[in-house]
């Protein structure tokens, strides 16, 4: 055994309890991607809003929507599909830059902290998502971007303990938005592009320079 | 020898093996191996050492036909390797002053 020199003992200790209990491979160019897919997917949306309130009308106002009889009318489906498949393209390319990076970091892509980083994401995410599409149900669009916000936001929260710090700041910004929207229902949309959009770009560009930047070429 | 430098703690895996069962509720044999990159036997005779100062409790069970092995951390166990780390903190420091 080699006799111990304690700085180099301390340090690898501190990785040792930092890997065991924390997810760090998570990548920052999976947030840049995921907010430019939901500023893609914004955009069809507000193209799709404009289309069925006329011309004339703001594009902004979806949760002025009138939703009456039937409430499966073509434009809730439509945006309910779009947004899934802005979770779907999010979620795959997130899952590609996070493994492309686990390789380089060495750490398993589904070891113990990456399980636990994908419930305690999951479980709220899941929730607000059932709540979500009870607002449709019910008839109250205009409610949903926000509560997409706000769930994401806790979700993140309870997540962020189990990776990297930014998450937790990313989580509070979302949530502040989020409660914002929800007042300012007009906006939805607006809000949600900020949420998903802007706010991924531009925490996820903020790992990248810190976390990644220098190791791109290992 | 440093007062507080503990003598169960002096192999690196050791050490290693103790800073990942303190700051989790319990780690698999497996997880364990793969985070500190040792073999099975290597682990299992570091285990052996620390389990014999009860610093560290064993857990076996089947989970369906295959041996599934867990540890924790005692009390003991989490104290000695806090006393270890305040240790090597202070020989460190001591270092920087000569």
């Amino acid at each position: 055994m080699d006799h111990n020199d304690p700085r180099s003992d301390l340090a690898h200790i501190r990785s040792l309890m930092e890997r065991s209990t924390r997810f760090i491979s998570l990548s920052g160019l999976s947030g840049v991607f995921a907010g430019g897919v939901a500023l893609v997917g914004a955009w069809v949306a507000q193209h799709h809003v404009a289309g069925h309130l006329g011309s004339g009308a703001d594009a902004l106002t979806y949760g002025a929507v009138r939703y009456e009889v039937s409430k499966a009318d073509s434009l809730t489906i439509t945006l309910l599909f779009d947004a899934m498949s802005v979770l779907a393209v999010a979620l795959l390319g997130a899952f590609w830059f996070t493994w492309r990076r686990s390789k380089r970091l060495e750490q398993g892509l589904w070891d113990a902290s990456a399980k636990r980083l994908t419930w305690n994401l999951l479980i709220p995410l899941a929730a607000g998502g059932m709540v979500c599409l009870s607002l449709m149900y019910h008839g109250l669009p205009g409610l949903v971007a926000p509560a997409t916000l706000v769930f994401y936001g806790l979700a993140l929260l309870n997540a962020s303990k189990y990776t990297l710090d930014e998450i937790r700041w990313l989580a509070l910004s979302e949530l502040v938005l989020g409660v914002i929207a929800s007042f300012w229902i007009g906006a939805g949309l607006m809000f949600w592009a900020l949420g998903f959009g802007v706010l991924h770009i531009v925490y996820g560009g903020l790992m990248w320079v810190r976390h990644e930047r220098d190791q791109t070429n290992v | 020898m440093i007062e507080g430098l503990h003598k169960a703690f002096e192999s690196r895996v050791r050490l290693g093996i103790m800073a990942v069962l303190t700051v989790n509720d319990e780690v698999e044999h497996g997880t364990l191996k793969e985070l500190l990159s040792v073999t099975d036997g290597n682990l299992a005779s570091h285990m052996a050492a620390l389990t014999a100062l009860k610093y560290v409790l064993v857990r076996k069970r089947f989970i369906g036909n295959r041996p599934n092995t867990a540890y924790k951390a005692t009390a003991a166990g989490t104290k000695a390797f806090k006393d270890h780390l305040d240790a090597m903190g202070r020989l460190l420091k001591k270092d920087l002053r000569q």
